[in-house]
């Protein structure tokens, strides 16, 4: 499937241009947005489509969604498809919040009679059931964005084409959205997100599709993908990914990550000064050369605590290979001084010893809370024997 | 040439009860989505502003019909007091008051339709929207607009000593014939207005000269025989025609005889059926790219 616009060098916008100047040629540019992009979701996917502003992933929806028709090519699709391009689009500030919903879910491509049945699951879902019938207007931002999102979980179609719209609203936010994509596909539906959040794709994503100056540039595993966007945007030339010799040995993936109390209990949030332990199960999805496993822990400020690579074996000098599909178990007691507060760790693994060379591009495993009710400035409280001792006046230590 | 699938899989983990066949999508269209989306959102927008314009405020509807009669009101007291359009037309208050309201019904919706497909810029862009169903809203909440005004009209008419007759239900027919025109003049204004900016101005003006060359003001068999058959060519002429027969006068002359004969009808209705399906042939040429022209 191809796409391009033609963009004028000097855009001809009025009648009385085109009379004055009936003879003149508009010059084009022709910008190509798209070109030979061929791929297939499936049925229940979570399908990622990543690449930089302006590489043309978002033409490329708009075209899936029948915005814009595509110069070359075809689009072919099983069951109903809803697009989110942006959230809240067609909401009218003078109409009622009932109306909006109704109005926009058969812009969601929900019949009349289905949109009215569903009116109440949306209010209830936006926790908005008192509003009903307050006009949009008077509606607080972060309201409108509550019930704009309601609309979309509940419209409900077989394929939904999400663009960025985690983008808007905070943190907590965007993981609600997440957690609800996520709980969609488990309800069998198909979904496409383009993004940039490399971290949403490796941890929501089935498979991705790497669009690169208007052409694909990989399609599989979202892993890989991420990997080779961090490539595209840090490591310079994107066409060297291809050549053998400069494949990296990419693609371990984190199968679990779980903290343990003394009691080899699994725990969510540890509690000052009891012991515990951190495990995290890896899994070699190619061979690995002398890998090293690298953990971060980070304050909420993300202030980095304290870290710790490990490599296989206990000699850091000796050759080890993990093979493809085997399963490392890095964990044990770690020392609990943390002071209350909220915790993250941070995971990376890099092949033949050598820093740069990712095997799995650092992500977030896991966070958690550390309470106790002995506050303290900082993060980490060290062992003293610091005294404070009356001496009497003038005399010297 | 290549193609993006959003597929089966190839295995039979699908239960069979929700297989779904694949079909091609069409991209933007016209009426994309099926006629029976387009009839929904189409209902929805045009009462909910329709409900918006009346039900909001106390005076929404007052305002709608002041107009009207305002410039009723205005045109009433030039046309009678100083140029004596009145003379040899049967019942001319009233004739002037459903011309008024006849024509401000298509000089209304098409003129708010121009804008209409770029105000609504973020659904045209960002959702898989029906292109029809924009214009066609602006003219049906017009058309609910004419309704109530047209019974206001009849009261009048009512009021001014014409007694009823079976021939009033023919405003039916009136009201049809203007409608489609009105629709066709709208797609063709709005689907172009993206593309060409100053069709709005160039529309507001020649909406005006059209006031004047259709017989709302005058009665035409008064005007000059010259002026007579050029006004005829206008196809708003004979709808306007037909309704004062039926309604107010029905020993006005007919259509065919102020044009000058039979024959001559052919040409506003010619002209008619042209706007016609030129309107539908500009607005399916236009309606795929619309998004992009935005």
């Amino acid at each position: 499937m191809s796409k391009t616009f033609r963009i004028p060098d000097h855009r001809v916008d009025s009648l009385k241009e085109r009379v004055l100047h009936p003879l003149r040629r508009v010059h084009f540019r022709e910008l190509c947005s798209l070109r030979d992009v061929t791929f297939d979701v499936h049925k229940g996917e979570f399908f990622g489509i990543v690449g930089r502003n302006g590489s043309g992933k978002s033409t490329l929806l708009k075209i899936m969604a029948s915005i814009y028709r595509p110069d070359a090519g075809r689009v072919r699709l099983a069951g109903r498809l809803a697009p989110f391009i942006e959230l809240g689009v067609g909401f009218n500030p003078e109409l009622t919040s009932r109306e909006n919903v109704a109005l926009n879910g058969v812009l969601m491509g929900l019949s009349r009679q289905e949109a009215r049945r569903k009116l109440d699951a949306v209010l209830d879902f936006a926790e908005l059931r008192e509003f009903a019938d307050m006009k949009l207007k008077n509606f607080s931002s972060g309201m409108m964005v509550r019930l704009a999102f309601a609309v979309m979980v509940q419209a409900d179609a077989d394929v939904m084409l999400i663009d960025e719209v985690l983008a808007v609203g905070d943190a907590s936010f965007a993981q609600r959205c997440l957690d609800v994509f996520a709980d969609m596909q488990r309800r069998g539906r198909t979904i496409v997100l383009v993004t940039h959040d490399m971290p949403t794709v490796q941890r929501f994503c089935d498979r991705a599709l790497l669009i690169h100056d208007s052409e694909v540039q990989y399609i599989g595993d979202a892993e890989e993908t991420a990997l080779r966007y961090y490539r595209i945007n840090f490591g310079g030339d994107p066409d060297q990914v291809h050549q053998p010799g400069t494949l990296p040995d990419v693609s371990a993936r984190v199968l679990d990550v779980w903290l343990e109390d003394g009691h080899g209990r699994r725990i969510q949030n540890i509690q000052q000064g009891e012991r515990f332990s951190f495990h995290c199960l890896i899994e070699a999805r190619r061979a690995l050369r002398n890998p090293i496993f690298s953990f971060q822990f980070l304050d909420s400020g993300g202030a980095e605590i304290f870290g710790f690579s490990k490599t296989l074996g206990s000699d850091p000098e000796a050759e080890e290979v993990l093979p493809p599909g085997e399963r490392v178990l890095v964990g044990g007691e770690i020392e609990n001084r943390l002071l209350p507060g909220r915790y993250y760790i941070d995971a990376w693994v890099v092949r033949n010893r050598t820093a740069g060379d990712l095997a799995l591009h650092a992500m977030r495993l896991l966070e958690f809370t550390l309470y106790g009710t002995q506050q303290g400035p900082g993060s980490i409280q060290l062992n003293d024997n610091i005294q404070a001792v009356v001496l009497g006046p003038e005399t010297a230590p | 040439m290549s193609s993006v699938g959003l597929q089966m899989p190839e295995g039979a983990d699908a239960p069979d009860d929700d297989r779904l066949e694949l079909r091609d999508v069409t991209g933007p269209s016209a009426l994309g989505g099926g006629w029976r989306r387009s009839w929904d959102l189409l209902y929805l927008i045009a009462t909910t502003e329709f409900k918006r314009t009346y039900f909001g405020t106390v005076l929404g509807y007052l305002w709608s019909l002041g107009r009207p009669l305002l410039l009723f009101g205005v045109l009433l007291a030039v046309f009678t007091q100083a140029f004596h359009l009145q003379n040899g037309v049967q019942h001319y208050p009233v004739l002037l008051l459903m011309n008024i309201v006849l024509f401000g019904f298509f000089q209304e919706s098409t003129t708010a339709a121009v804008p209409s497909i770029v105000a609504q810029e973020s659904i045209v862009r960002k959702t898989q929207f029906p292109r029809l169903v924009i214009p066609v809203a602006v003219v049906l909440t017009s058309l609910f607009n004419l309704v109530l005004n047209l019974v206001v009209t009849f009261a009048f008419i009512a009021a001014f000593g014409i007694s009823p007759r079976w021939s009033w239900l023919l405003i039916i027919v009136t009201i049809v014939l203007l409608l489609v025109l009105s629709t066709a003049v709208s797609m063709i204004l709005s689907s172009l207005y993206p593309r060409f900016r100053d069709l709005g101005i160039i529309w507001s003006v020649s909406a005006t000269a059209l006031f004047y060359g259709t017989p709302v003001l005058y009665a035409l068999e008064r005007v000059s025989p010259t002026m007579r058959h050029i006004v005829s060519l206008n196809p708003l002429a004979p709808i306007l025609e037909l309704a004062r027969r039926w309604v107010i006068d029905p020993h006005a002359p007919t259509p065919a005889a102020l044009a000058g004969g039979t024959v001559r009808m052919l040409v506003p209705i010619g002209i008619y059926v042209i706007v016609c399906v030129a309107a539908v042939v500009i607005f399916r040429r236009e309606a795929p790219r619309i998004a992009e022209a935005l």
